[in-house]
């Protein structure tokens, strides 16, 4: 039960492409919090204002979610991941308060340049349509709208600009503008919605918590601007041409890892004898060329490979070992298989809780669980981004009852208010000690790795041949 | 003690099961009786045979309960049963397209989300389709079918309101709007919002005249139909045809003494109908309903197959059922022991068996509580020379027994 008395109110802010315009906003209207800034390692932010309200700095996807399950009274985020909420869970908790006139850019449907859709009118026939997006509510609600007959969503975590034509048909993607898509070598279908800061609140605190002097400070802002319907704004540009190089079938695909892994994969390519045009520490190309005529490249993030791999859109992909074992616990039967590790991408996946809960071991938290419940407030709320990971963890370690928080990376700001323990990726285990968290367990150490769909190493005996070839290579650069 | 039932879910207590197989023997033996065969399909489907155009509402599939399978790496999604009908149309194209005719019905649960959590999520109903068979002999029949499965159930005051989705396409094609605009007003009106249907002022009067006739006036006998015909005789051919199929449909009923009225209103939900539709209503609740969809065979890839059918919602059916009582005791037996020793516990169970061998229902109890609503009641103390005493429940009367045997006769001549 909430303490609704003490007026203690928790606002979640936006990292990211939103932090600095809403960092002016909250300065503009008298609420501003000092450490509100990119440069700052607090998750944690206090108003030197209003004693009574803390601000958290989250992912804008976690923030529709956390502030619809009650853990934030309201939060700044993104139109998009409202939307990408709302359409899934129309009668939550979530409520639009008001649009804050700043943002950027929309959601839009797109497919290649090359991939010869130009209408919307052409998708409804009975071949089945991949359709690739970081808003997977979004794409399924757009295909259903549509009546496609039959179609696939690939949920990616980015990049999602890369797939067309070759590994998806059409992709959902934010974009700055129609030419800024076109740039990608994409073509615009329809927009689904513009992308402006919204402030939400929690329906519950709403109804039953005095949020008045923060929504004040807010009301000068606090525009009745008609609701933006994701039907809307048709703008279909067959004029637009994409920049992009012919798109070619090649014999042998590879994924490659953009992000923190990019520099030691380039490196290590170097060291193996793979001469690659467009992937090195500085440039970030999504199709870098190698001078193999019969590989083709692309460049993706390393949590989608083993679904893309599984696919058959990549034959081969450097990822991590946490995502191939995330993979193969939600989908056993996978034909991703990994083939070896590579000596670098090492990280510890550990599980861990707040320095001040009594428990030094896994053991000790079921016990602590079983006997207190009411501590830490039942089910055991685990914050991660390896959702089946951390549950067959749970699970094999018979916690009960738990709920999982997924999460987009840095888990550490959950806890300790709105999670109890985080199963995540650390490198040193000094982030986690600034936040005074400690660790419980290590599940498992990870490398970086190469990963082969087993279906294609049984495939012609040219390919295998080519395969061969290359896993050779990369094997070379290991001594 | 906190509830622990998942949300939107039902539990069936002893009393709704005896309502629930009352209502499927009543369904299964009018079923057989005329021709019918029972068939049961997967609780899982793909997703994608939900969501062509004349499948279901997107509406209603933005209900269903979808997800990814643990071999779902494709993306193809797998989703809990959101329909009776098309599991089964997809049932007789694997595997019945062979026969020309085929009559099958089903008792069935099916998945659909609801919001407030205060309806049910899980639902069930008793449907019965044909595939195949000649014009409109097979709508009266499923017409038929139910009012019988209704009628041998004892529910009374069912009404059964008669439409046809052909007319309404035909009436949509009248107004001439765009293609967008034409889904968009297909979609309020399966949602039940016909109000939208007359708002919308076509150019030409005749049309808004012939919508406020078939929305405004319930026809009660065929006739209606002829008085709509000859009123409206610039209609579209389409319109005609479909006004024809329903008047021969109506005109066998009027035969066949099946009372019913016409609402155009009468359709609901489901886009897959091309024809005659109809539903039943007790007491203004809709008990069950059903129609013709000649096209969603062969939208599933199947044969050019006509088809119709119904099905009735056994929920609300329940709650039309008074609190039926266990069974009277007619034929109950407690076979009862005194104390709980093997020798007592083991004569006890021999004694139930032999009952139940003699095709009683013998219930067994060691615990000494106030035993009710049987008929005899065996009380076993393993004493010599009569080991047994045998309670008469409906004449109040004890006697005591020195073997199986006088129980069973005693028993047995009741």
């Amino acid at each position: 039960m909430k303490d609704y008395q003490d007026g203690y109110i928790k606002l979640a802010l936006p990292k990211g492409r939103f932090l600095s315009p809403t960092a002016s906003l909250l300065a503009e209207i008298g609420l501003g919090f000092q450490d509100y800034n990119d440069k700052t390692k607090q998750y944690r932010l206090r108003s030197a204002r209003f004693p009574g309200l803390s601000a958290k700095m989250l992912q804008e996807k976690d923030i529709s979610i956390q502030v619809a399950v009650g853990n934030y009274d309201l939060g700044i985020c993104g139109l998009d991941w409202i939307e990408e909420f709302l359409v899934k869970y129309p009668a939550g908790a979530l409520v639009k308060m008001s649009s804050l006139n700043y943002g950027e850019g929309s959601v839009h449907v797109v497919a290649s340049t090359q991939a010869g859709i130009t209408s919307l009118n052409e998708l409804s026939t009975g071949r089945s349509y991949r359709i690739v997006s970081e808003y997977p509510n979004l794409a399924e609600a757009f295909a259903l709208n549509l009546r496609m007959r039959r179609f696939r969503i690939f949920p990616v975590w980015g990049a999602a600009e890369a797939y067309p034509p070759e590994d998806a048909d059409l992709a959902v993607l934010w974009g700055k503008s129609g030419a800024h898509i076109a740039t990608q070598g994409l073509i615009p279908l329809k927009r689904l919605l513009p992308v402006t800061a919204f402030l939400i609140a929690n329906r519950e605190s709403l109804e039953n918590k005095d949020l008045s002097r923060i929504l004040m400070c807010f009301s000068s802002k606090l525009t009745a601007e008609p609701q933006t319907s994701i039907e809307n704004g048709l703008d279909i540009s067959e004029e637009l041409k994409g920049t992009r190089p012919l798109w070619q079938a090649k014999e042998i695909n590879l994924a490659l890892p953009d992000g923190h892994q990019q520099a030691p994969t380039s490196q290590f390519l170097k060291q193996a004898g793979l001469a690659l045009q467009g992937y090195s520490e500085e440039v970030v190309s999504r199709r870098p060329s190698a001078d193999l005529d019969w590989l083709g490249i692309k460049v993706i993030r390393p949590q989608d490979m083993p679904l893309q791999v599984a696919n058959g859109n990549f034959d081969l992909a450097i990822t991590g070992e946490d995502w191939l074992l995330e993979h193969l616990y939600r989908f056993p039967s996978s034909p991703v298989k990994k083939l070896f590790a590579f000596g670098f991408g090492t990280v510890k996946i550990v599980a861990a809780v707040s320095q001040e809960m009594p428990v030094s071991n896994i053991d000790e938290l079921r016990s602590f669980v079983q006997r207190s419940p009411n501590l830490i407030g039942a089910p055991l709320k685990v914050a991660s981004e390896y959702i089946n990971i951390a549950d067959k963890y749970l699970r094999d370690n018979h916690i009960n009852p738990y709920k999982l928080i997924p999460t987009w990376g840095a888990s550490e700001a959950f806890l300790p208010e709105d999670a109890d323990m985080l199963i995540d990726n650390v490198q040193t285990g000094k982030t986690l000690k600034q936040h005074k968290l400690k660790i419980i367990d290590v599940l498992f150490r990870s490398w970086a790795c190469l990963i082969a769909n087993s279906d294609a190493i049984g495939a012609s005996s040219q390919k295998r041949e080519k395969m061969e070839f290359l896993t050779q290579k990369l094997r070379a650069g290991l001594s | 003690m906190q509830n622990q039932k998942c949300k939107g879910m039902q539990d069936l207590l002893p009393g709704d099961m005896l309502r629930f197989r009352r209502i499927e023997d009543v369904f299964r033996t009018c079923c057989r009786n005329w021709g019918y065969q029972e068939v049961r399909t997967p609780t899982l489907e793909y997703l994608y045979l939900f969501t062509a155009t004349g499948t279901l509402t997107p509406s209603m599939l933005s209900k269903v309960y979808s997800f990814l399978d643990w071999d779902g790496w494709s993306g193809e999604r797998v989703v809990l049963r959101p329909d009776g009908t098309i599991p089964v149309a997809r049932l007789y194209i694997d595997n019945l397209s062979g026969q020309e005719l085929a009559r099958l019905f089903y008792v069935t649960n099916i998945f659909a989300f609801e919001g407030t959590g205060k309806e049910n999520r899980e639902r069930w109903q008793c449907g019965a389709e044909v595939f195949g068979g000649a014009r409109f002999a097979p709508d009266v029949e499923v017409i038929l079918l139910a009012r019988e499965v209704i009628r041998r159930l004892g529910i009374r005051n069912v009404g059964l309101q008669l439409s046809h989705a052909g007319l309404v396409k035909a009436l949509l094609k009248e107004l001439k709007l765009s293609p967008g605009e034409e889904a968009k007003m297909t979609n309020r009106i399966l949602e039940g919002n016909w109000q939208a249907l007359t708002k919308a002022k076509s150019t030409n009067p005749e049309i808004d005249g012939l919508i406020a006739t078939l929305l405004g006036l319930n026809g009660k006998s065929s006739s209606f139909l002829h008085n709509v015909k000859a009123s409206f005789p610039k209609a579209s051919q389409d319109f005609k045809s479909s006004l024809e199929d329903l008047i021969s449909v109506t005109t066998l009923l009027d035969n066949l003494g099946c009372s019913y009225k016409i609402d155009i209103a009468a359709i609901h939900g489901f886009e897959y109908y091309t024809g005659v539709c109809f539903q039943f209503l007790a007491d203004g609740k809709k008990i069950g309903g059903g129609g013709r969809y000649n096209n969603l065979v062969p939208l599933m890839n199947g044969e050019d197959i006509p088809a119709c059918g119904f099905a009735l919602y056994i929920d609300p059916i329940m709650k039309l059922f008074p609190l039926e009582k266990e069974e009277k005791g007619e034929s109950r037996i407690l076979v009862k022991g005194k104390e709980l020793t093997p020798e007592i516990a083991k004569t006890c169970f021999t004694v139930a068996e032999s009952l139940r061998d003699a095709g009683h229902q013998a219930e067994l109890d060691f615990t000494g509580r106030k035993e009710s609503n049987y008929r005899w009641v065996v009380l076993v103390s393993g004493k010599e020379p009569s080991p047994f005493m045998l309670t008469d429940c409906v004449q109040g009367r004890q006697r005591d027994a020195a073997s199986m045997a006088e129980i069973l006769k005693v028993v047995s001549e009741g």
